[in-house]
């Protein structure tokens, strides 16, 4: 399951999807809206995707992580639209035989979605709102 | 040629619109795709910014050559996570 949606992401249907008999380990890993960045008060992250190519990225990360650890199942929801703060914006769930695939494996998929994942946050903080990533050192204020 | 251009984050707010068309000549890349939008949509020219591009949802390079209806997203660094 390797998708974007507008709604609050289910953790709790994650953790079955990647449920497996074969399965000795779940790793969990939940990325969550900060109340504070750079000294700034964070009211909310307001996220925007390139959808059908972010979930092909997605799952690309996804054989990727098959290729380097022995995994049964895995997958990465992540949110879009306004994240409240202490909401999850993205949840990447790894089953394995043994705990070290698990936790190498979402660890991996956070970095690359950082990276390669068309997917953009907006930080909406008390006094206007930024595109974070947009330029390097300067963060570009739209307000 | 017609190409389709969507447009994200900082460049969708900055054109004022998600989506475009617009003809350019055959044998033509991904940067002269850019050159020309800046000169339909100067606002595009965002100091300092550096961007990725995407063909039909792949990761090209500048230098890639368009096709006929083709799809292309300029991509500002994604910020995902």
């Amino acid at each position: 399951m390797f998708r974007v949606t507008n709604d609050p992401i289910d953790l709790n249907e994650l953790v079955r999807y990647v449920s497996d008999p074969e399965a000795g380990a779940i790793a969990t890993f939940i990325g969550t809206t900060r109340n504070n960045n750079d000294g700034r008060k964070v009211i909310a992250l307001d996220y925007e995707a390139y959808p059908e190519m972010a979930e092909k990225e997605l799952a690309r990360i996804g054989d990727d992580a098959r290729k380097q650890w022995p995994i049964c199942r895995m997958g990465i929801v992540h949110r879009l639209g306004p994240v409240q703060i202490g909401e999850a914006s993205v949840i990447i769930v790894v089953s394995s035989a043994h705990r070290d695939a698990a936790f190498a494996a979402s660890r991996f998929a956070i970095e690359e979605i950082k990276k390669t994942v068309p997917i953009w946050k907006k930080e909406v903080f008390e006094g206007g709102e930024v595109w974070i990533g947009t330029q390097t050192g300067q963060p570009f204020t739209t307000k | 040629m017609k190409i389709r251009i969507k447009f994200f984050a900082i460049l969708r707010e900055r054109t004022g619109r998600s989506e475009a068309t617009t003809e350019i000549a055959a044998g033509s890349t991904v940067a002269d795709l850019w050159r020309q939008l800046q000169g339909e949509y100067p606002k595009l020219d965002v100091p300092g910014i550096r961007l990725l591009y995407a063909v039909n949802q792949n990761y090209v390079s500048a230098d890639h050559k368009l096709n006929d209806n083709d799809e292309v997203v300029f991509l500002p660094p994604v910020s995902g996570g």
